[in-house]
């Protein structure tokens, strides 16, 4: 059964990882649902956050291709229970619809979503949510005329405790590690 | 006189902080990681680093081959048969993507190689400038690191992490594309060897609980069986391997790649997997109670349908790529370390042991498949030559000694299935790629890693044409090898599906050859062709006896085929004997 996983992927700044990371996906037949990048809370160490659908199973193999790369740091798999994630979208509508009372402006208050500018031909509205809250909006805007919508990919914060800095940690003991060479008794 | 004055002008101290150009810096960091050998073709872009080679003879071997692919498999091979990795240059564009096959089969195969390319001058990049090509992004699905140099004080700490990369962890090729001016311009030099990547972890510490409650399964186990793969030679892990098996009593059985890691004539061994492997392991494989799979990868080939495979058995799984765990065959008890490694900490874990029994069902295997197929196919005694006799010739003329060679096809799996290894890395062949042409090449990087050892390559007519070229490469160098063409006048293996699959339409598969004795004379490569029976044996040991290269054109059967088979689709308990 195919579900949503939310894939965080932290990744040193090398030229050809995104090209790499996408290899992985487009052999495997997963189509992206969206892609975020942007540095993380670790100077230098670069944080994507990929949204696709496919089964368990197969997220599980990707992630491991994944992590597989040398330049990548650490991949995690998430559902969407498992973080606390947000989308923000821009609306631009035309300043004609204002004149139809309040409508427009209850309809940004119901959806907390916020007016940023008010021009004589257009407003925008910023709304931040989940996506479903997002394409909500949308549809309850698009009578008044919607000239333009963008909405970026997810970004996404998890609710495990345990932060990229203690991975790394770990990671660099189990780096340095050499194996003492053990003679075989035959 | 010429050569000698620059020798004087451009002497370089290790780690000293000489002024160098970023083409002697780059030979230089390979002097610093012992290589002593390079396979390569020049051209445009790769100039300076040519020219900085002649400075260096007697330190760098440059082997000019006649096709970058040849330099390509000729690394590899280079390689397989020593302790290091290989290495090979080619120039840009064209240069780069004949390297492509070559490193797309080093990366199939998991063998350390470091390619070097060259780029067009950094300001030209993008431009479609002549010659170039990005061969960052075409080489990216196929190399386990690449990467792009443009300016020359980048070099040594871009060479440093590609052999560090290269030779650890589960190896491969890696690529740098290094520009024309950064080859051209000067640096500080100074060399430190890599052995520490911060996102990059090979070396993983051993998985102990893992490996004590497979320790516990193999003591329990009624039926269990070793399938030894590649990455126990990449390990260097024979010797344990032997230790565990003669220890436990458990028969092994090999991939393709993985023969010669365990003696084909040891008491445990069963023989090879897969499509055309032998008849015990692939038919019992789904009768085990316990498969110990130790680095190797489940590849379509050995499973056969995944869906019937080893239903009956739990499975451990020793391999050090990660991703590889589960990829295919979902396993009960994974240790993601170093074969060598968890085998030495598994033997004191384990209790002596044997499995008569369990074994004697293989060797009543055994019987069957050597009465069915492997005495009239290595011992026959009217009609043409078979080509599973030539190699059964050839492994008791050689006592297993010898290092072999095969392209792909049948050619490819008569050598694998009867040829005796006895010696760790002596059998060179193309197997996650299936690449035909590599073996002519890769007998040449064979013959020039392994100098001392009798290497053997044995060839099918439609693979030989395809990098018969390199026979300039042997002649030129005067290589020592023994080519044996197992000359059917078809691509056979593809002929062999159209008659089992396709109703016998032979769609272009008949060859019509030239002369290959004559090919190999105008290269000043003794030869001589068979086709009678009662030449064969003379014809192999004034071969084997020959000083220099030598081709032998066996004229075998036409339309032989392999068996046994594991059908495409079908279970590895399905295996076929005949058709
Ligand atoms: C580069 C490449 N092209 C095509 C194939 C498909 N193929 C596999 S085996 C084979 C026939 C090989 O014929 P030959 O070299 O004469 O060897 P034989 O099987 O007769 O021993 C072909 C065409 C391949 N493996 N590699």
């Amino acid at each position: 059964m195919k579900q949503e996983f939310t894939i965080s992927l932290f990744t040193e700044d090398h030229i050809g990882i995104l090209g790499q990371i996408t290899i992985i996906l487009t052999r495997r037949q997963i189509n992206i649902d969206s892609f975020t990048a942007s540095e993380s809370a670790v100077k230098g160490v670069y944080l994507l956050t990929i949204v696709v659908k496919t089964t368990s199973e197969m997220i599980q193999k990707v992630a491991r291709q994944m992590e597989k790369l040398v330049d990548v740091l650490k991949v995690f798999v998430h559902t969407s229970d498992q973080i606390i994630y947000q989308e923000i979208a821009l609306f631009k509508v035309t300043t004609n619809a204002l004149m139809s009372g309040n409508i427009i402006d209850n309809i940004v208050r119901a959806h907390h979503a916020r007016i940023l500018e008010v021009s004589p031909e257009y407003i925008v509205i910023e709304k931040t949510g989940h996506k479903a809250e997002i394409s909500e909006l949308l549809t309850q805007l698009e009578p008044y005329g919607v000239l333009q919508f963008a909405k970026s990919g997810r970004v996404a914060i998890t609710k495990q405790v345990k932060e990229l800095n203690s991975y790394l940690k770990e990671m660099d003991e189990a780096n340095r590690y050499k194996p003492e060479t053990i003679e075989v008794i035959n | 006189m010429k050569t000698e004055k620059k020798i004087k002008q451009t002497t370089v101290q290790v780690n000293g902080q000489e002024h160098i150009t970023g083409a002697e810096a780059l030979l230089q960091c390979l002097i610093e990681e012992g290589v002593d050998t390079i396979f390569g073709y020049p051209g445009g872009a790769i100039m300076p680093v040519y020219d900085a080679l002649l400075n260096y003879e007697g330190k760098l071997r440059h082997i000019l081959t006649r096709h970058e692919q040849g330099a390509a498999h000729a690394a590899q091979a280079y390689s397989m048969t020593t302790d290091k990795p290989g290495i090979c240059f080619a120039t840009s564009g064209p240069g780069a993507t004949n390297l492509v096959t070559g490193i797309a089969n080093a990366f199939l195969d998991s063998v350390p190689v470091v390619f070097i390319t060259a780029q067009v001058t950094s300001g030209l990049i993008g431009t479609d400038a002549f010659q170039e090509t990005d061969i960052i992004g075409v080489s990216m699905p196929v190399t386990k690191w690449n990467c792009q140099v443009k300016k020359p004080q980048d070099i040594p700490d871009t060479i440093a992490k590609a052999f560090y990369i290269a030779k650890s962890g589960r190896p491969g090729p890696v690529l740098i594309d290094i520009t024309k001016d950064a080859q051209l311009e000067k640096l500080h030099f100074k060399y430190k060897k890599c052995d520490y990547i911060r996102s990059y972890n090979p070396l993983i510490p051993l998985h102990i609980k893992a490996i004590e409650s497979a320790a516990i399964m193999i003591n329990h186990a009624e039926r269990p069986l070793i399938l030894a793969g590649h990455g126990v030679l990449l390990s260097r892990a024979e010797k344990e391997l032997k230790t565990f098996a003669e220890k436990t009593g458990i028969p092994v059985a090999s991939t393709l790649l993985g023969l010669s890691a365990f003696p084909s004539d040891h008491r445990l061994f069963t023989g090879m997997l897969g499509m055309h492997g032998n008849y015990g392991p692939n038919l019992l494989t789904n009768e085990a109670d316990l498969i110990i799979a130790v680095g190797m990868r489940f590849d379509d080939r050995v499973t056969g349908n995944l869906k019937k495979y080893a239903k009956k058995a739990t499975i451990i799984h020793i391999e050090i790529d990660e991703a590889e765990i589960n990829k295919n065959v979902q396993v009960d008890v994974e240790i993601n370390n170093d074969a060598k490694e968890v085998l030495k900490y598994l033997i004191p874990l384990v209790k002596e042991n044997s499995f008569e029994q369990w074994i004697r069902e293989f060797r009543i295997c055994d019987k069957t498949e050597y009465e069915k197929v492997i005495k009239p196919e290595t011992k026959p005694e009217k009609g043409e030559i078979r080509m599973g006799e030539v190699v059964r010739l050839v492994s008791e003329l050689t006592k297993g000694d010898a290092i072999i060679v095969t392209d792909v096809g049948q050619n490819q799996m008569f050598a694998a299935r009867y040829y005796k290894f006895t010696q760790p890395n002596s059998l060179v062949t193309s197997g996650g790629m299936g690449t035909m042409g590599f073996g002519l090449p890769a007998a040449v990087g064979a013959k020039i890693g392994s100098p001392d050892k009798p290497v053997i390559a044995f060839l099918g007519d439609g693979g030989f044409q395809m990098t018969i070229q390199e026979l300039g490469t042997i002649l030129h160098y005067n290589i020592p090898v023994k080519i044996i063409i197992l000359n059917n006048s078809f691509l056979g293996m593809v002929r062999q599906w159209q008659d089992m699959f396709f109703k016998k339409r032979y769609a272009s598969t008949e060859l019509i050859n030239p002369d290959f004795v004559m090919i190999a004379n105008g290269f000043s490569i003794p030869a001589k062709r068979v086709s009678k029976r009662e030449e064969l044996k003379d014809s192999l040991i004034e071969m084997l006896a020959a000083k220099g290269p030598y081709l032998l054109d066996i004229t075998v059967e036409k339309e032989g085929n392999v068996f046994p088979m594991v059908e495409p689709g079908s279970s590895v308990s399905e295996v076929r004997l005949t058709y």
